[in-house]
């Protein structure tokens, strides 16, 4: 047994010894004048981080995709900073700039101070950002924030509609406005069903009771809190916390009944989340990415608005995926339900109640 | 005869202490070769001809030596002088941004490594720092006073919030026998959660904002720029200087310093000599807090001029590695505190020029405290054998004569 186990580990090394020499046995590719195939454009797009990094699977990850997306797009060159700490922030806006950047996009309320004093000192270079605003904005200035309540609205409805148990949850990452936005519009939606057809749906994690894992890091503390929501009879969770969503989503993969579903927040879970095709009942988008795009195009035309953005339901800056493998799974009328809700949220004739 | 024996005594103190300087510098230079064969490995490039490493193994190569070259070229422009600039001011602001990075770890590490000498093990910098800064943040924003006033009550303010801070821990030690490094490190948790507490309560919120994210602090309750409005340099660097030779002087100079280090050495002979160790110790942490305490000050008066949740970055426990490198000296410190501004300073640089992630700064500055902490590591990659070393060093003193110890020859001064 042991001289096989011997025998297979030194078969394995060395196929493994081999394979990292026929790696290298490539055929050096003939030196070629570069011909680059988009046609490259004389303007720079920068990103700089705050200490969620490029990999946050929130707003910075989906501001620089937006960033990544011009490259491709529109020729643009691009370039990123990550930040370690609010220490980095400053000194890293500054760098872009005196890197060549024509546009700096940044996100967060960490990085809001910072990103307006470079706007002030640095008129010629345009600046936008994320999920913040301010009182006045300086012509080279544009803020981009998320009617995200509006999308929510219509998952929180879509939820109640769909929920087996007639409970409802949600937790965020951290209790800040970003992310309360999407747990207030949630909880108004299932108020909204309820009123609407007369039921008693439920909301657990948020208004009666609030729950919150504190950070956006802790995968454990956010599963701990998913399984006690499904402990708890809840059967549709809304995790609004970036990467800690994906725990909401092995917690419901995992449990024992078949019919828990998630409501994944930011980006369409249906193709961003792990495992997720069958978990995800439908998807609150938040079109960071695009949005940042857009504002690197106008940059690049020389037509850059400085302006409060705000992206809604109406002009498409947020919005309720489909419902892909579910559509069969919830209720008949509901998609046509929520689309007469969204041309409702639209027109005006629903509003949201400001989150507090 | 004492002459020489003088001379001899100097010249083995300056032997060992350049030894251990020569296996810091040692210890930087592998650390940074290790970071640049990260660096080499990481790279795109350089992993795209690596796959051809047999057909053109100069392609490899050079390309390796290229990124690794480049961003350590990257990095000295962006941390000491940037010959790429097309301005004297562009040229020189990079040294400017390492002594501002440098400034908040110079007085938090100096407050460590007060610690360390009284023999305590401080993992509560962060903490105390946190505590100045909310200090100073909220005397900054809400005190209407002119200038040099206001930036006083700020500094005070700060100091004495950190001292608190510290104090406790002094206290629970000295009092109840608490182990200091647990109760630092529970206390720093205590001031991240104040801190996130407090800034979603009216008192330091922002108004008209959800966000937490404090008020912006007054003008009068900024430092001075040193170097005027094109570079970052403020006044909390002169204070750190000060803040170098008063520690300088309190552990080499004073009753209190070499009651601290009687104790920090051996606390029961103190006790039995008739020192007052429970006095000492809490002055100890009294003090490391006031200095941690001021580093958050030059945080929220310096650079950042607000108060956010992370509004100390990682500089209180930077400041522990600081004090390691600089060996719990205060000149130590300094230099310690000025390389790893200057990493920080540079990383900056080296991201946004080469697109090398700023974590392979964070490498090399733990690769450096690894090596240091591993001496006959770093010597025997060197060739610098030990043993010899020191059958060299027992040869040397057989052939002079011992003589009684005098007071000429022990008051040396470390610094």
């Amino acid at each position: 047994m042991r001289i096989i186990k011997r025998k297979a580990g030194m078969a394995a090394s060395i196929l493994g010894i081999s394979a990292l020499v026929l790696s290298g046995c490539g055929a050096a590719p003939e030196a070629s004048t570069s011909s680059s195939s988009a046609p490259t454009v004389d303007y720079t797009a920068c990103m700089v981080s705050d200490e969620g990094g490029f990999d946050d699977k929130s707003f910075n990850q989906a501001s620089y995709e937006g960033l990544v997306k011009a490259q491709t797009d529109l020729g643009v060159k691009i370039n990123k900073a990550e930040s370690n700490s609010a220490t980095d922030m400053k000194p890293n806006i500054e760098s872009m700039v005196s890197a060549g950047c024509d546009i700096v996009a940044t996100a967060g309320f960490n990085i809001g101070d910072a990103t307006l004093e470079a706007a002030k000192k640095y008129p010629e270079v345009n600046f936008a950002i994320v999920d913040y605003g301010y009182k006045t904005l300086p012509a080279n200035l544009r803020s981009l924030s998320y009617n995200t309540d509006e999308a929510a609205f219509l998952a929180g409805y879509s939820a109640a509609a769909y929920s087996k148990t007639g409970k409802v949850g949600t937790f965020g990452g951290a209790e800040i406005p970003t992310v309360t936005i999407f747990m207030e519009g949630f909880l108004q939606g299932v108020n909204h069903f309820n009123e609407v057809k007369n039921k008693d749906v439920k909301v657990v994690g948020w208004g009666s009771s609030k729950s919150f894992v504190n950070d956006f890091t802790d995968t454990v503390k956010a599963r701990q809190i998913s399984d006690n929501l499904l402990a708890d009879g809840v059967d549709v969770i809304m995790p609004v916390a970036g990467p800690l969503g994906q725990t909401a989503v092995d917690a419901v993969n995992e449990s024992a009944s078949t019919t828990d579903a998630v409501v994944w927040v930011d980006t369409d879970g249906f193709d961003y989340a792990k495992n997720g095709k069958d978990a995800v009942l439908t998807s609150v988008i938040k079109e960071m990415g695009k949005t940042v795009e857009e504002s690197i195009e106008m940059g690049l035309n020389d037509k850059f608005k400085s302006e409060a953005y705000v992206g809604t339901l109406s002009n498409g800056g947020v919005s309720l995926s489909p419902f892909h493998n579910f559509a069969d799974k919830v209720p008949a009328d509901l998609q046509s339900e929520v689309d007469a809700l969204k041309q409702d949220i639209i027109d005006g004739k629903i509003k949201m109640s400001a989150a507090k | 005869m004492t002459s020489t024996i003088k001379k001899h005594n100097t010249t083995l103190g300056t032997r060992l202490r350049g030894s251990f300087f020569l296996v810091s510098l040692l210890a930087i230079v592998l650390s940074l070769i290790v970071g640049g064969l990260l660096i080499a490995v990481t790279d795109e490039e350089t992993a795209k001809a690596a796959k051809y490493l047999f057909a053109a193994p100069g392609d490899t190569l050079s390309a390796a030596w290229k990124a690794a070259a480049g961003a350590y070229a990257a990095m000295f422009r962006g941390a000491i002088f940037n010959y790429q600039a097309e301005s004297f001011t562009g040229m020189i602001k990079p040294i400017t941004e390492t002594l501002t990075m440098a400034t908040p770890l110079i007085t938090a590490a100096l407050g460590v490594a007060l610690a360390f000498r009284a023999g305590l093990f401080n993992i509560g910098a962060q903490g105390q720092l946190i505590i100045g800064a909310v200090l100073a943040g909220y005397i900054g924003f809400t005190l209407n006073l002119p200038w040099p006033l206001h930036i006083l009550l700020v500094v005070l303010a700060a100091a004495l919030g950190g001292a608190l801070w510290g104090g406790i821990v002094g206290l629970l030690k000295a009092r109840t026998g608490a182990h200091e490094v647990i109760v630092t490190i529970m206390l720093n948790y205590v001031a991240v959660y104040l801190l996130a507490f407090l800034l979603s309560t009216p008192m330091m919120q922002r108004p008209g904002s959800n966000d937490p994210v404090s008020q912006i602090i007054h003008d009068s309750a900024k430092y001075p720029l040193i170097f005027g409005p094109d570079f970052r340099v403020h006044f909390g660097l002169i204070l750190g200087l000060l803040a170098t030779w008063g520690v300088w002087w309190l552990l080499e100079r004073s009753t209190l310093g070499f009651e601290l280090k009687a104790v920090g050495a051996n606390p029961s002979a103190s006790r039995t000599a008739g020192i007052n160790t429970t006095r000492v110790t809490i002055l100890a942490m009294v003090l490391a807090g006031a200095l941690a305490g001021m580093a958050g000050a030059s945080q929220v008066s310096g650079t950042e001029h607000f108060v956010v949740g992370g509004v100390a970055a990682s500089i209180g426990f930077d400041a522990i590695t600081v004090a390691l490198l600089g060996r719990s000296r205060p000149l130590g410190v300094l230099v310690a505190a000025l390389l790893f501004g200057a990493f920080r300073a540079g990383g900056v640089a080296m991201q946004t020029q080469t697109g090398t992630p700023i974590d392979i700064v964070l490498v090399v500055q733990s690769l450096i405290v690894l090596f240091i902490a591993a001496p006959p590591l770093v010597r025997s990659i060197f060739g610098m054998n030990a043993r010899k070393a020191r059958a060299a060093a027992a040869d040397d003193s057989k052939n002079t004569t011992p003589t009684p110890p005098s007071g000429t020859v022990t008051s040396g001064s470390t610094l």
